[in-house]
């Protein structure tokens, strides 16, 4: 029995999305990750086939579909054990502030594109004193007549070289209360005193161009922000929940990827005595505890899914579930090694590159830690 | 008994340190893992420092010390540099057989370059298919007029390319029964003829120490290249491994307590929610928790190599040793890396690497399930 009511519609749409992952994507991530980024060219060839911001509206060139809609895109794209194309981030993280805060002229604007991928998104909040406490952002926001002058530093932004349009939080320095202070502002690439700083060398994420983002009296229209004036709290909280409800759907993807990968090995490996790897009880019960737990996570998952579908407030949950997620699908790269045996070490094993990606899934999107502060704080605790 | 260091248990301790916090450059470090290369003036200036081979004997310019002394300096150096410290520590790959099991002869020639950081020497032992199971080797040497001809393939070759001799596992009496009573253990140097590397590509961890896969074919080294008796090569090889897994054990403790160090040092100055992350009472749990954890490891790898020291040596001792000391390694870069957060991922804030090293160190020379089936042999024996 199926949580997730998924239609015949949506199956031929997941069989579309992996066949299109199989051609354009994944035969082409080795060389991103070589080169650190991604082409544009594939953000457009994505859109184009309709896998973009899904759930848009037609009225702004989206087709308008539910939100299995973007759960297919992200499961599948996930088989491509790359994390430079990253449509989930774009589609289902940035996109949305976009569509629900955004003025109709600015909707209007930006929305067509992001749907056609014309238009890459990144979204700046962390800065380099500024991590998990968001309150603590110094990027600062003045605004002047019909202009908005934006200055500050940000780091680890993800989409970060290839953006064409960044939502930027900044601050309102006159403002004291720094829960009222926030705003988010949306920045075009080529804005004058928006500027790139490094392309950041990290332990994975390869193909994922992370970067440093420099505003030094930038300056962009007014009606460039999003929502009211120091309403950029107000905003996140709406929007985070679906962050981490999607960071969730990729951690347990992955999970379910790197087992299949790994259970596969192991049948078709033989030891020196002809015996395949899945024949020694030890391997045995160590990959029915991967699976048990993978099992457990997409039930969870699913149900949260549905949940968040049906428009309810579980914060609690969806805290529980991507603190839980992304512990699972480290464990599972840890512990999935070690059935490779030294072929495990080598970047050829494909588990190792999960190794490497993994491993900031339990860091971006909130940390763990304030995963479970947040679950603590709403249960009253 | 007594759990402190000698005073020039110390000295060896503080030197290394010296020596590390002086040539491990961070940024020629993360420059040279990232084309996998292997830092050939470090390893003469450590060598020249008599920090390599400081427990072979003094008569091939060693330092005449123990396991433990060798153990203490690659923890001090993986401490400063998991990276590094482990790619110069276990250049002695090959010569540990030599020291082992070699002759007089074999051991003049070919322990001081080793020592003297000079040349890098490896073992040739697993072939493709067969995991850690050498007792399967395919690998074989005939003998022939005074030379030993070799032919075979062996892979996962640390250094495979760059060494300057190998140790070579071969089959030279295909008749025995049990097969590995006919095996023996063959030096090999590098630029004989018939003898090939090709480099396996890029490593999640470990990355100074690329590995190759070697093809033996028709290789013809002189009978003395022979290390120890004919026919002991097995049971050398698992001496070697016992020996191996100690030293690898010190350096994943190096590894645990550099990770532990730098995120200690981040946690106490970075400042989220207007305090300190070490005022914060889950993070001191988790610094209390990996620091628990490194000293596990380090009274189980300091035992152990104070048991090969003193001749109680067993197989258990030396996987248990490796298999506590690479598993606090990897919890405890774990942790570090979630303690620096976003910092943590970056290539720039080390902790990273130390965390692929530490999986490479959990991997290499028998992964945790191999380890413990080496454990329950040793406790429970065979059973009818």
């Amino acid at each position: 029995m199926e949580i997730l009511q998924y239609t015949e519609e949506h199956q031929q749409f997941r069989k579309k999305v992996r066949a299109f992952v199989e051609t354009e994507v994944t035969p082409y991530a080795d060389q991103w990750e070589k080169d650190h980024i991604v082409s544009k060219e594939v953000w457009k060839k994505t859109g184009q086939a309709g896998f973009l911001c899904t759930w848009v509206p037609s009225e702004y060139g989206g087709m308008g579909k539910d939100f299995l809609y973007s759960v297919i895109v992200a499961e599948e794209m996930t088989r491509s054990n790359q994390t430079g194309l990253a449509t989930m981030l774009h589609s289902d993280v940035v996109v949305p502030y976009i569509a629900s805060f955004g003025s109709e002229e600015i909707k209007k604007k930006y929305l067509p594109g992001c749907v056609s991928g014309d238009i890459i998104t990144a979204v700046a909040m962390t800065e380099p004193d500024a991590g998990s406490d968001l309150a603590g952002i110094r990027c600062t926001a003045e605004e002047e007549g019909d202009e908005v002058v934006l200055n500050g530093a940000k780091t680890f932004i993800s989409n970060g070289i290839n953006a064409d349009l960044v939502i930027v939080a900044a601050r309102d320095p006159a403002e004291t209360n720094p829960y009222k202070a926030m705003s988010l502002y949306l920045v075009e690439d080529g804005t004058p005193g928006f500027k790139r700083g490094r392309h950041l060398d990290k332990m994975g994420f390869h193909s994922q161009d992370t970067a440093e983002l420099f505003f030094t009296n930038c300056r962009i229209p007014k009606k460039n922000r999003l929502s009211e004036k120091g309403a950029g709290f107000i905003m996140l909280m709406q929007k985070l929940q679906q962050e981490r409800l999607m960071t969730a759907i990729g951690a347990v993807a992955a999970s379910e990827l790197i087992l299949e990968w790994t259970i596969n090995f192991c049948k078709k490996t033989t030891d020196a005595d002809g015996k395949p790897l899945s024949k020694y009880q030890a391997n045995q019960f160590a990959i029915v505890e991967m699976l048990t737990e993978v099992k457990l996570a997409r039930t969870f998952l699913n149900k949260l899914i549905a949940e968040h579908m049906a428009g309810e407030q579980v914060v609690i949950e969806t805290s529980m579930a991507k603190y839980w997620t992304t512990e699972l699908s480290k464990r599972l790269t840890q512990r999935c090694l070690d059935l490779y045996g030294d072929f495990g070490i080598m970047e050829a094993c494909p588990v190792t590159r999960a190794f490497r990606d993994l491993r900031i899934m339990s860091i971006f999107a909130g940390t763990n830690e304030i995963m479970k502060g947040i679950a603590a704080k709403f249960m009253g605790l | 008994m007594d759990f402190n260091l000698t005073k020039s248990q110390k000295e060896i301790k503080k030197a290394a340190w010296e020596f590390a916090k002086g040539e491990f450059d961070k940024d020629l470090i993360i420059e040279l893992s990232k084309k996998q290369e292997f830092p050939k003036k470090i390893l003469k200036k450590a060598g020249e420092l008599g920090f390599i081979g400081i427990h072979f004997p003094e008569a091939y310019d060693g330092g005449g010390m123990g396991l433990f002394e060798n153990l203490i300096v690659g923890e001090t150096f993986c401490t400063r540099d998991s990276t590094l410290g482990t790619a110069l520590m276990l250049s002695g790959y090959g010569a540990e057989c030599i020291f082992l099991f070699g002759d007089e002869p074999l051991k003049e020639k070919f322990l001081p370059p080793v020592i003297e950081g000079r040349v890098i020497s490896t073992g040739a032992f697993l072939e493709p298919g067969l995991g850690y199971e050498i007792r399967k080797i395919h690998t074989t040497a005939v003998k022939n007029n005074g030379q030993w001809i070799i032919s075979g393939k062996k892979t996962f070759v640390p250094f495979g390319e760059t060494a300057g001799y190998y140790v070579v596992l071969c089959e030279t009496d295909t008749n025995a029964d049990p097969k590995a009573d006919g095996m023996s253990m063959i030096l090999v140097e590098a630029g004989t003829k018939g003898l090939s590397a090709k480099d396996m590509g890029d490593k999640l961890g470990g990355r100074m120490i690329p590995f190759a896969d070697v093809a033996f074919e028709e290789v013809r080294v002189p009978e003395s290249n022979l290390i120890g008796k004919p026919g002991k090569g097995y049971s050398q090889a698992q001496k070697f491994f016992d020996r191996n897994r100690i030293q690898i054990a010190g350096l994943a403790l190096g590894t645990a307590q550099g990770a532990f160090d730098r995120a200690l040092d981040y946690v106490k100055q970075r400042e989220q929610f207007g305090k300190k992350l070490a005022q914060f009472q889950v993070t001191r749990h988790k610094i209390a928790d990996m620091a628990t954890k490194i000293a596990a490891a380090r009274f189980t790898a300091y035992h152990a190599a104070w048991q090969f020291d003193n001749g109680e040596a067993s197989s258990r001792q030396a996987a248990m040793a490796k298999m506590i000391a690479t598993n606090s390694a990897m919890a405890v870069s774990d942790e570090a890396i979630q303690l620096l957060g976003g910092y943590g991922y970056m290539t720039e804030y080390e902790v990273e690497h130390f965390y692929r090293d530490a999986k490479q160190a959990e991997i290499f020379q028998g992964t945790p399930s191999a380890l413990r089936d080496v454990i329950a042999d040793e406790i429970i024996g065979k059973l009818k």
